[in-house]
């Protein structure tokens, strides 16, 4: 029972999350930022998105080709 | 344009998934001519997909629209992210190109090596697990992106009406060829669904945590020609180091089946 819940949780973080949960953690952390700059300030927001894949896309590419 | 843009996206990613699905049901059916058994487990498959978009569209558009736009746009851009990186990868020589026959003879191989068992009225009990395991496998994320990006857009519908036609389209071509789809330009399909992804992903995402964009909804239209750009700019900058050697193989193994 253990053993098909543990095979079911694996498939389903790789199939949300992928072979790169950085990238996960990189979208979740910038929609965080969004909001909260959206909420505390009066500063446009929509160009925190753009900017974090901006970063996460190359560090991906590079993190891959590395390994 | 979300409308074209929902139906353009889902029938393009549906096109990638079911052109892999058909290598998997053809090699099921092939290795011992069972092809009733091979086709069953397709219609399974798809049984299965349906009553997931059935089950989950409904309950996606009765979220408030705001929240959605978070969770949705979250998905639709970590989804983008993956497909494009692979677009990338195999477009500038770092990750070998996806090939329908090889992958075909592997899986045939296989389905050969498995022998016939006949179970619960199926009389192929192989080819009808591997033709439904394709199907749900590939599926998966088709289903996945009909029910986020059509419940976002409010128009389900639509998406699943894309998702049909491209159904339709591969098994007629895949009828009439009788063999893997190997033509297809699967690797400039996942580039541009991708792209669309990940355009689609960042307005929607950015809109629901409060962001309010330049120009509103055209402001895709300068979002989504970005990231085709920058994607291409990424493929052009890595095949400069890339490996001089990057002849085709299965890029698909048995176990990996997804996207």
């Amino acid at each position: 029972m253990i053993t098909r819940l543990r095979a079911f949780g694996a498939f389903w973080y790789d199939f949300v999350i992928g072979d790169d949960w950085h990238v996960a953690v990189g979208v979740v952390l910038a929609l965080v930022l969004t909001y909260v700059l959206s909420v505390a300030t009066s500063i446009a927001v929509w160009w925190v998105l753009p900017a974090a894949v901006l970063v996460l896309l190359p560090f991906s590419l590079v993190r891959v080709i590395r390994s | 344009m979300n409308g074209w843009a929902l139906f353009v996206a889902v029938f393009l990613a549906c096109v990638v998934e079911a052109v892999e699905a058909l290598t998997i049901i053809l090699a099921a059916g092939t290795a011992h001519r069972q092809w009733r058994s091979a086709l069953t487990g397709m219609a399974a498959g798809l049984g299965v997909l349906a009553v997931i978009v059935a089950a989950l569209g409904p309950a996606l558009t009765a979220i408030p629209l705001g929240a959605l736009r978070v969770v949705v746009g979250a998905l639709l851009l970590i989804f983008g992210l993956q497909w494009l990186r692979k677009a990338i990868l195999r477009g500038s020589g770092h990750k070998a190109l996806h090939d329908e026959e090889a992958i075909f003879r592997t899986e045939l191989a296989a389905a050969q090596a498995a022998g016939t068992r006949s179970r619960g009225g199926v009389a192929d009990w192989y080819a009808f697990t591997l033709s439904f395991k394709g199907v749900l496998l590939e599926g998966l994320e088709v289903a996945f992106i009909v029910v986020t990006f059509g419940s976002n857009a409010r128009d389900v519908p639509l998406a699943v009406v894309a998702a049909v036609c491209a159904v339709v389209a591969v098994a007629a071509l895949g009828i009439a060829v009788r063999a893997p789809l190997a033509r297809v330009p699967e690797n400039s399909m996942k580039f541009v669904v991708g792209v669309m992804l990940t355009a689609f992903g960042i307005f929607w995402g950015a809109e629901g945590a409060g962001a309010t964009w330049p120009g509103a909804d055209a402001a895709l239209l300068v979002l989504a020609p970005a990231v085709a750009v920058f994607g291409l700019v990424l493929i052009a900058l890595l095949r400069r180091v890339a490996p001089e050697t990057s002849a085709p193989v299965p890029a698909s193994a048995p176990k990996e089946v997804a996207a």
